[in-house]
């Protein structure tokens, strides 16, 4: 019976202790709202990116399509944290420094670009060849069809795997960690090794949630929002 | 009815690979004309039409256009086009705009003018095809004859001086053809030059000024439709008209 209870015990202490908690409060809240602002910059600029590049793919200039298939290939391919590694600590060699902070903005902007830019191109070639066609006969050029016919269409049809995917490597901040970036799960961490106690762990898990259901929620409204019927 | 063509096709020529669709077709069409082309499948029909407004690009010939050639890589083929409409089998109006939305789009971008004044002309045309209360309703909101219609007015609206229909009923209910059908007919009583590929024998009897029939990339025959429907002088003109005229 003491045993149950020491047990029970020793589990809220370790995980729930409430001081600890407390202490390290202030900290998971710098972390969180770095979290925030860098995972908002990384959705916006690999968004960005991503359209543009599958835009200029759209156009079919030998060079640039294989320069962009190259690029996508490689940042899908490579683990990001490899990515961010070799830029925070190769780059110092020729004499550039990168900042944790910037080194994983770089890396997960690029490897959301690479991702969206081809959910993008699918979503042009699934749009179908006779929106293109009846553009074209009522004189419009080949970027006026794409801005104001094909992309609308192409962009709504995507808005599913893309909110799935943008969802999940803005998770992926919590690599920044690794290279010094005071993000939620490196405030998390160093309040564990400091306290000895789990608590900040925890603390951090619910900022994660609490930063990442809204968005989960916001991707399935987006998708049912968006899901209209063809003709 | 004037003697010169505005769409005069000369010895054109396309090709898939080895495949040979068009194999030196001589085609010409006069304003005012109602010109029918009928033909088995496979027979090139629907790649002829397409060629008149380059959608597909031809291998050899010309097709000039109200006196351009418009096979020719210096002509600005955006200039053209809208000087040449196009009806689509399967209608292809831009799902996420309104009818009107469909019929401004090209006012606006390629002609323009202004949102208010492009309204206006899209109404217009919804107007003459009967459709001037659904402006506001999307293509999923339309019935199939209805969405063809919409396409008609998109391509009216540029004021073209020529319509081309590529089997503009073939993908519709039977009972919803008449509408546009009957649009068709508004159309040639107005004086428009039309060039309509389509199965609709009875319409092209009553309607057409001239029927072109079609066989394996070459025009077989032409002539007015009593005597290619009526009295064939070919005889793959005679098969074919025995087969589909019952």
């Amino acid at each position: 019976m003491n045993a149950e209870i020491t047990q029970w015990d020793r589990f809220l202490a370790s995980f729930f202790d409430l001081a600890v908690m407390q202490k390290y409060l202030p900290n998971i809240v710098d972390g969180f709202l770095l979290t925030c602002h860098l995972a908002i910059l990384i959705v916006i600029s690999g968004l960005a990116l991503g359209l543009i590049l599958a835009v200029i793919r759209a156009y079919e200039f030998w060079l640039t399509s294989w320069l962009i298939v190259v690029f996508a290939d490689v940042m899908r391919a490579l683990p990001p944290l490899v990515f961010i590694l070799l830029l925070y600590f190769g780059l110092p060699g020729v004499g550039l420094n990168l900042s944790g902070y910037a080194a994983t903005y770089v890396t997960l902007t690029l490897v959301l670009a690479a991702f969206s830019e081809e959910i993008f191109r699918a979503g042009i070639l699934a749009t179908p060849k006779g929106q293109w066609e009846a553009a074209r006969s009522t004189g419009l050029g080949f970027g006026q069809s794409l801005a104001y016919v094909i992309m609308p269409q192409a962009i709504r049809m995507t808005v599913p795997p893309l909110t799935n995917r943008t969802i999940a490597i803005a998770k992926n901040t919590a690599l920044g960690t690794v290279v010094g970036v005071g993000e939620i799960l490196n405030q998390a961490t160093t309040g564990q090794s400091f306290s000895g106690n789990a608590s900040p762990l925890v603390l951090g898990a619910l900022a994660y949630l609490i930063l990442f259901i809204p968005v989960v929620i916001f991707g399935r409204w987006v998708e049912t929002r968006f899901a209209w019927r063809r003709t | 009815m004037s003697d010169s063509p505005i769409l005069d096709v000369q010895g054109l020529r396309k090709s898939y690979g080895k495949l040979e669709v068009l194999k030196g077709v001589d085609l010409a069409v006069r304003e005012r004309e109602l010109v029918f082309i009928i033909g088995p499948s496979g027979s090139g029909k629907s790649t002829l039409l397409r060629c008149c407004n380059r959608l597909e690009e031809s291998n050899g010939g010309a097709v000039i256009f109200d006196g351009t050639d418009i096979t020719a890589k210096s002509t600005n083929i955006n200039a053209v086009r809208q000087k040449i409409g196009m009806v689509f089998q399967s209608f292809n109006l831009y799902p996420h705009m309104s009818a009107e939305g469909n019929v401004a789009l090209a006012l606006r971008k390629v002609l323009k003018r202004p949102k208010a004044e492009a309204l206006e002309r899209a109404r217009a045309a919804l107007d003459r095809v009967g459709l001037s209360d659904k402006a506001e309703n999307y293509p999923n909101q339309l019935s199939g004859g209805q969405q063809q219609r919409v396409a008609i007015a998109r391509a009216l609206a540029l004021e073209p001086k020529m319509v081309l229909f590529d089997e503009p009923t073939s993908a519709l209910d039977p009972e919803l053809v008449g509408s546009v059908l009957e649009v068709m007919r508004d159309l040639r009583t107005a004086g428009m030059t039309m060039l309509v590929v389509s199965h609709e024998m009875r319409f092209a009897r009553e309607a057409a000024d001239r029927v072109v029939f079609m066989d394996e990339g070459h025009i077989v025959e032409e002539g007015p439709p009593e005597q290619v429907f009526g009295d064939p002088q070919m005889p793959r003109t005679r098969d074919f008209v025995s087969r589909i005229d019952h």
